[in-house]
């Protein structure tokens, strides 16, 4: 039993890894710089956020500095938004691939969601490195507190991108209203406000969305004490452990349905 | 050996169900040349498409004890965007080998030439059915599933496939499916005709043959 287990998970790491290489190649080709793309794209789109919001004079209304504000509440976004939408619709594509027997629907989806979270750690990590060596902003005040919260996150994009997946494909109605999901999500998530400034009844509600836990506590771990946070990593562990187990359902079940040219 | 047991298959259509496999259940031994003879949409592919792996039943179980080929002939697995090169990597990687050890092989025996490094979406048909083919070769199976070998290229290219196939892997296990019965006597050992749902096993290809005519 083991030993097939064993032989089951070489297997599946075989099978993603060779995904990964392909969608790399596929996506970003072999011009110019090519895989970089993955950090570049992500590390570009919060760039572009933080100066935006720097340019509006958002770092004048709040003891928060804007730019680490940016920067952790925009990244956390990137991780569950793009891996829930890169896995949405991903089967179609691949369809010809699983003409291999040992390409299943989940490596699909795992191969997607490792590329876009490692890309958005990668990019979070280079623009924090960048930016407190610089001094545009100060060192993070807990980076373990930072970094648990951030792995919390990335579990969280890994549960929501199984879902997301799975229901693309099972469901016509769901691949056309995620997108509006996502949109009104974002503002919600935590990524633009600390719970702390919200009224009380609002903190009750936002509290329910897990990734808001998951940004306080990156956020804690970066301004310290500097204003109160909200995060409960219990409940965050709790709901993507939940999630989690609903998306391989899922996943199972959109297996099933596949069918092959 | 591969054994099936009491395998049903049933796609749902804007009609209601549409049972394709009713309650086939087959042995194959190591070794086994098993053709099997079927109309169009009798469910030869489907077939195939279970016993290798890629698509599942609806009921019974499927038990396999020795490697498996995806359908042979078959040009569609492959990414239109990535080059041929790129694909035969993939899918080396996928079941497990060192693609630098077989690249002249598959490079050789596809005669893409430069081609190789082109989009696949830019193949022709043929280009596509030599590259599926080499790359088909270049991992080795136990067991071949063939679907159809008369699909590939022109007949130089196709005498030169059955050299590969049948003669320097004579000693493997085949499942060739066809509607043509002349392939399927010349180098099977077991015959079955697919009708309706059902495999009737014959001992001799004529008596297969004859069976199947009856329908036609």
């Amino acid at each position: 039993m083991n030993a097939s287990l064993y032989r089951a998970l070489s297997i599946q790491r075989r099978v993603v890894g060779a995904l990964l290489l392909r969608e790399v190649v596929t996506r970003y080709g072999r011009h110019n710089i090519g895989a970089l793309w993955m950090v570049a794209e992500p590390m570009l789109f919060t760039l572009g956020i933080a100066t935006l919001w720097y340019l509006a004079g958002l770092h004048t209304m709040s003891a928060i500095p804007v730019v680490a504000f940016a920067i952790t509440g925009y990244s956390s976004v990137l991780t569950w938004r793009n891996s829930a939408n890169r896995c949405s619709k991903a089967i179609e594509p691949n369809l010809s691939l699983m003409y291999h027997r040992n390409v299943q629907v989940i490596d699909i989806f795992l191969s997607r969601i490792i590329l876009e979270t490692v890309g958005a750690s990668a990019s979070f990590l280079i623009l924090t490195l960048l930016f407190a060596s610089i001094g545009v902003m100060k060192w993070p005040a807990d980076p373990l507190l930072a970094a648990i919260g951030w792995l919390l996150l990335c579990w969280f994009a890994l549960a929501l991108g199984l879902m997301a997946g799975s229901l693309s494909e099972l469901s016509e109605t769901f691949g056309r209203i995620w997108h509006v999901i996502t949109y009104l999500l974002f503002p919600l998530s935590g990524a633009v406000f600390m719970v702390h400034w919200l009224p009380p009844a609002a903190q009750q509600a936002v509290l329910w969305l897990p990734m808001v836990h998951g940004v306080e506590m990156v956020r804690h771990g970066y301004f310290g004490n500097v204003v109160p946070t909200h995060e409960s990593p219990f409940y965050l562990a709790t709901a993507n452990l939940t999630l989690t187990l609903i998306g391989l359902a899922l996943a199972r079940e959109t297996a099933k349905r596949v069918q092959l040219e | 050996m591969i054994e099936l047991n009491e395998i049903s298959k049933t796609y749902t259509t804007q009609s209601g169900r549409h049972h394709v496999l009713d309650h086939i259940s087959l042995t194959i031994q190591r070794g086994d040349k098993l053709g099997i003879l079927g109309r169009n949409g009798a469910g030869k592919s489907t077939l195939i498409r279970i016993l290798s792996g890629i698509e599942p039943p609806t009921s019974g179980r499927v038990t396999r004890r020795m490697t498996i080929s995806w359908p042979l002939a078959f040009a569609g697995g492959f990414q239109g965007s990535l080059t041929g090169i790129d694909n035969f990597k993939f899918i080396s990687r996928v079941y497990g080998i060192d693609y630098r050890s077989k690249l002249d092989f598959v490079d050789d025996f596809s005669e893409l030439g430069k081609f190789m490094r082109e989009p696949v979406k830019r193949y022709s048909s043929g280009m596509r059915a030599r590259l599926a083919f080499a790359i088909s070769m270049a991992i080795e199976f136990d067991c071949y599933l063939i679907d159809e070998v008369s699909a590939v290229g022109d007949s130089r290219f196709r005498e030169k496939c059955e050299n590969e196939l049948f003669l320097k892997r004579g000693d493997r296990t085949m499942i060739i499916v066809s509607h043509q019965p002349e392939q399927i006597r010349q180098h099977c050992n077991r015959f079955c005709v697919l009708e309706k749902g059902k495999i009737i096993n014959f001992d001799k290809a004529d008596s297969a043959y004859d069976y199947y005519a009856q329908w036609q």
